[in-house]
């Protein structure tokens, strides 16, 4: 409803703005610190990539900005700016007017992330009916609309059909037709393609591509691939442990990453040109963000190059060149 | 749909026959002789003899059994010995006065431990969660014909709030004419206020009785299943798509999480059927519980074997029953049956 009359990347003000951001977990074991000052922001029209490893947060992000995160979840700091709105101070039911209205998300198993016993057509119709004023006779019309703008082959059948009737690859395309229903601003693409097969990865991700610069849409794609992240990405944010370590241009970060992980990560990267024997993997795994003694880099009990004010000094952020920033205290 | 039932029915033809086989094998098992029981103490071996050719009871057992089963095919439950009526007529008079309670119970269970599931599902550890946990603990710990003594001890003996147990109808009210056996339905049918408040008041301590006992499967399979419901991925997609926190936990979570508790109440149905043969003794209900229950005491074979025969009929009921909700409910039942 409120797309932007231009596509514009150098607009002055950013569509999402998170600064300093910080989620925590209350769970039996302890308090899990899974994000902690992380700061990025997406402008109108631009595709950033947020690439990590499992567990680095970038889901829980995304969740934490939109406020669907679980009850045992909570925003400890900072704010989140979405089209002049501070999404951390909104009310519940403010972040629901927002939700599949202005900011959509799709979701990785997109047969699972189906309701599995409502036709696929009346569950795009739910999300009609809560955010725009669509007639109900005119409902079905739309929802069979939004399900053909997807290029789902015979919508007006398919309409009828419920999650199970369909392949994962048609799930995914009605979920992106679902949470497009509405024309939102932003779209969050939480793993989209991850249970496609790979085929079916491209086409659908092709599919994003084009609605979104169709639209004029701006599109967060969360993904552990940083292969799939260069190819659809204008922008990367490499997360690590809850951590923003390194924000660059695509192709800048490729050609020169800063971060020691982001280098790494690029290096397990595979390109055709390399052999399998080139990939390196990365040493030890994800500290327990549940520890008291976390270090002020989470990096750096896996990292080579860690010296001492790693651990014991505040992380702190240095950009290179424009736009490209690295919180490292011996950046590559 | 009518060809899925179809299906369903033929399905149970085999369980039927079976349980006819085996309350007959049962009934023959159990300790006792009916034709020394109905001769009396001071009969003369001549005429226990009598009476047991009368019964049949001197036949090979697989000519008594065909001759049951013969029976049987033409609609005969045959007679009860200790009346003199014949058992179909008996059973259809007191059917209705079991069914009237075990449903209302099982309604009264389910209009209370639903909407407690649900609660306790979306607001874990608050208090309602831990009334759930102390109610479900409670139910499953109770063994029923202490809850009917005990509930009528309180409030008939103790307090005087509730009737005295003698059955369906306080003994100045004539029962209504009958349409459905249902006192209750009856009643308003005959317009006839006085008798449905006594009926009503007769029976709200069994119904009590009987939906605590089941109060806490259901509550703990709605809680459980709620809460595997809510933590699903495409209830997720429903609260990031903005719907409403009504929408989302009526329309998407609550209709997929009763899947599972159709299933229990199904189960609890039949819990309540078996129990219904205490709680018709405790409040001197005269339903087929209780004919049974007095029938077997007295070796009285027929009407123990129409009332086993009539609960296997009315389990297969309810499970079919079951599966066609299930099948309404869940579009992905037709498919893979």
């Amino acid at each position: 409803m409120s797309a932007p009359l231009i596509a514009d990347a150098d607009h002055p003000v950013p569509l999402l703005d998170v600064q300093s951001l910080g989620v925590e977990f209350q769970t039996r074991s302890g308090t899990v610190r899974a994000i902690q000052d992380v700061s990025l922001s997406v402008r109108r029209g631009e595709t950033v990539g947020v690439v990590g490893e499992s567990g680095s947060g970038k889901s829980v992000l995304f969740y934490s900005v939109l406020g669907i995160l679980d009850a045992a979840g909570r925003v400890t700091g900072g704010r989140a700016v979405f089209g002049g709105l501070d999404l951390t101070a909104a009310s519940p039911s403010e972040l629901a007017e927002l939700r599949g209205r202005e900011a959509a998300m799709i979701f990785q198993n997109p047969r699972a992330a189906l309701n599995p016993i409502r036709k696929v057509g009346r569950q795009i119709e739910d999300v009609l009916a809560r955010h725009t004023s669509t007639p109900s006779a005119q409902l079905r019309a739309r929802a069979i609309e939004a399900l053909a703008a997807v290029r789902i082959p015979d919508p007006e059948r398919r309409y009828h059909a419920y999650p199970f009737e369909l392949s994962g690859g048609l799930c995914q395309r009605v979920m992106i037709a679902l949470s497009l229903a509405c024309s939102p601003s932003l779209l969050i693409a939480d793993e989209p393609t991850t249970g496609l097969d790979v085929t079916t990865q491209a086409a659908v991700m092709d599919l994003i591509r084009e609605l979104a610069t169709r639209r004029r849409m701006a599109t967060v794609l969360i993904t552990h691939d940083l292969g799939l992240a260069a190819d659809y990405c204008d922008r990367i944010v490499v997360m690590h442990a809850g951590h923003v370590v390194e924000t660059a241009p695509t192709a800048q970060l490729f050609a020169k990453p800063r971060h020691p992980y982001t280098a790494r990560l690029v290096a397990t990267t595979p390109h055709g040109a390399q052999s399998l024997s080139a990939l390196a993997a990365i040493p030890g795994n994800l500290p327990d963000l549940r520890r008291a003694d976390l270090p002020n880099c989470r990096f750096s009990e896996r990292c080579d190059r860690k010296e001492a004010a790693c651990v014991s000094e505040p992380l702190t952020t240095t950009e290179f060149e424009a736009g490209h920033r690295v919180a490292c205290r011996r950046p590559l | 749909m009518l060809s899925l039932i179809a299906r369903r029915l033929l399905a149970a033809i085999p369980s039927v026959l079976g349980i006819v086989v085996v309350t007959f094998v049962l009934t023959r098992a159990l300790p006792g002789d009916p034709a020394a029981y109905y001769a009396g103490p001071a009969a003369t071996a001549e005429a226990v003899e009598q009476i047991r050719v009368k019964l049949g009871l001197d036949q090979p057992l697989w000519r008594q059994f065909l001759d049951y089963a013969g029976d049987l095919a033409r609609g005969d439950l045959g007679l009860s010995v200790s009346t003199g009526q014949p058992v179909s007529e008996e059973l259809l008079r007191r059917l209705p006065a079991s069914l009237e309670i075990t449903l209302l119970g099982l309604l009264l269970a389910g209009a209370i431990a639903l909407p407690l599931g649900i609660l306790a599902a979306t607001r874990p550890n608050s208090w309602i969660d831990h009334a759930c946990r102390l109610v479900t603990t409670l139910g499953v710990s109770l063994p029923i014909f202490f809850t009917g003594l005990l509930l009528a001890y309180v409030f008939y003996y103790l307090l005087g709030w509730a009737p005295p147990p003698v059955g369906r109808l306080d003994s100045l009210y004539s029962p209504p004419p009958h349409w459905t056996g249902f006192y209750l339905i009856d009643s308003l049918i005959a317009r006839d206020g006085r008798v449905f408040l006594s009926a009503a008041g007769q029976m709200v301590l069994p119904v009590i009785t009987l939906a605590l006992f089941v109060l806490a499967p259901i509550a703990r399979m709605t809680r459980a299943s709620m809460l595997g419901v809510l933590s699903s991925d495409f209830v997720r997609t429903a609260r990031a798509s903005g719907l409403t926190p009504a929408t989302v936990l009526y329309r998407y979570a609550f209709r997929n999480a009763m899947l599972p508790v159709l299933t229990t109440l199904g189960m609890v149905f039949s819990f309540l059927l078996g129990s219904n043969v205490v709680i018709e003794k405790v409040f001197a209900w005269p339903g087929v519980g209780s004919y049974a229950v007095d029938a077997l005491i007295q070796s009285d074979y027929a009407p123990v074997q129409g009332f086993v025969l009539v609960m296997a009929l009315l389990f297969v009921a309810i499970n079919l029953l079951i599966d066609v909700l299930y099948t309404v409910i869940d579009p992905r039942v037709s498919i893979e049956s």
